[in-house]
């Protein structure tokens, strides 16, 4: 773990697009990839989808 | 492959496989069949008077005034709030008009023929910049033009496309998205394309020639020293209009993309989106296998660059049918393929990328009939799948003009804007009964 810390970060950022920016704020690389869970979260709107499959 | 899946496949393939062709222009009292003289169509889902936003209601007075049914704001406010006038969205005509939509009884319209599926889409004639009655203004000015596009201009372009046998519409648009058009904010390719079909039957029409006639005038004395003391042609004047117009080919668009949003509608169980509209105060979708239903929200303020002197208190939440261009794969949805608007989404064509992008997350299939140069002429984006918005949590990308929301102003800016997630969410519970 000490050793992770100890090189340059390079870092995949997944949901929450902050956390890529303020890395990106700091001039460390960082690759965002969007993603949130499916249907907002949302399992009344999961349990729809369902039926529609 | 589920019902589902196979139903939204045959409403994209239908969808795809519309051909609409502009072939004539006509009255809408006249060819628009439902359209009477007490009927006011306007943009959006349903709306009464008294919901109306202010650029609406704007287009609605000067409607009633450029009709004759009244003779001043006051007159016009007492009449349309009396319920002796009608009020319907243009989509229950088969017909779309950009922002506040307005389609009055005598206007002259667009008409277009589904050379593949049979049927007719109408849109009311394109006025410009500005100041005029789409965006809710209706001063002497606006007024003089709607009487110059009806009388001389519309009576022009009917001539001139009857010699022409027709205009291909769909063509253009394809051509266009390889010319730096998207289809719904950047117009310049499709109206220089719209131009090149047909100005030689403009100019062979029995306006071509044709200096004295009793009309409005179009003053040209602006476009060139040539026209002060000389009279134009009704041919010249025309052109020059065109020229000056960059939106002159959006109408007919629209009327296209209304008529393949048309041949995807009704499919049994298909959850492909087949209307997109905002009034100025709801959005409103449509869906292939839910018939005429509306599922509606209140409409968002669209985000954008303004014109001097405006900024984002004085937009209207947003406004018109225009969004049916996005409703079957162009507008914001091929925004890759307009470099020169990426400043309306964060400024660099990348950010034109990811949108686009973004818009297959949400889609049925890759365009077969409009596709883009950069992307290595992949198909745009197109059918929107309302489970795929649920899932992903991706609404729609729109781009579109800003009314300033008080009546009788204008066009205050342009942007891009995104629909309500609720009206998906509703369209799903209904689908999913």
């Amino acid at each position: 773990m000490k050793e992770l810390f100890e090189k340059e970060l390079k870092v995949i950022n997944i949901g929450l697009e902050g956390f890529a920016e303020t890395l990106k704020e700091r001039e460390t690389p960082v690759m965002h990839v969007r993603w949130q869970p499916p249907a907002m979260g949302d399992a009344d709107l999961l349990s729809l989808l369902d039926k529609l499959k | 492959m589920s019902k589902y899946d196979q139903a939204n496949q045959e409403a994209v393939k239908r969808m795809m496989l519309s051909r609409p062709v502009w072939v004539d222009v006509g009255r809408a009292k006249d060819v628009i069949p439902g359209m009477k003289d007490n009927l006011f169509l306007h943009a959006g889902p349903p709306i009464t008077w008294d919901r109306m936003s202010g650029p609406l209601k704007g287009a609605i007075i000067g409607g009633l005034i450029y009709e004759g049914k009244a003779k001043n704001r006051e007159e016009a406010e007492k009449l349309a709030a009396s319920g002796s006038i009608e009020f319907a969205p243009c989509h229950h005509y088969n017909t779309v008009g950009p922002m506040a939509g307005v389609t009055t009884p005598s206007q002259m319209v667009f008409i277009l023929e589904d050379k593949e599926w049979g049927g007719f889409t109408y849109s009311n004639m394109n006025e410009g910049y500005g100041k005029v009655l789409r965006y809710g203004a209706y001063d002497e000015s606006v007024l003089n033009r709607l009487k110059w596009l009806d009388e001389v201009y519309a009576s022009v372009i009917k001539e001139a496309v009857h010699l022409a046998k027709g205009v291909d519409i769909k063509s253009i648009i394809a051509q266009a998205l390889h010319m730096g058009d998207d289809g719904h904010n950047r117009n310049r390719a499709t109206t220089s394309l719209f131009i090149r079909s047909i100005a030689p039957f403009i100019v062979e029409t029995q306006w071509g020639k044709k200096t004295d006639y009793n009309a409005p005038r179009l003053d040209l004395t602006n476009v060139s020293d040539y026209f002060k003391g000389h009279k134009a042609t009704a041919a010249a004047e025309v052109l020059a209009f065109m020229h000056s117009n960059d939106l002159t080919s959006l109408n007919a668009i629209m009327a296209a993309c209304k008529s393949m949003a048309l041949a995807a509608h009704g499919v049994e169980n298909s959850t492909v989106v087949t209307t997109m509209a905002r009034n100025g105060t709801d959005f409103g979708i449509r869906v292939s296998s839910t018939g005429d239903q509306w599922f509606t929200a209140p409409a968002n303020v669209p985000d954008g660059l303004y014109f001097s002197g405006f900024s984002a208190a004085d937009a209207n939440p947003d406004i018109g049918d225009s969004v049916i261009t996005e409703t079957v794969g162009i507008g914001g949805f091929a925004m890759a393929a307009a470099p020169a608007i990426v400043n309306f989404i964060g400024g660099s064509p990348s950010d034109a990328f990811d949108a686009t992008n973004e818009m297959y997350e949400i889609t049925v299939a890759e365009n077969s009939n409009f596709n883009i140069p950069a992307m290595d002429f992949k198909g745009t984006p197109t059918g929107i799948d309302v489970r795929k918005v649920i899932e992903k949590g991706i609404v729609p990308r729109i781009n579109t003009g800003i009314a300033h929301k008080e009546p009788g102003i204008g066009q205050v800016g342009a942007g891009i804007v995104k629909p309500p997630m609720e009206i998906f969410v509703a369209a799903l519970r209904e689908l999913a009964k």
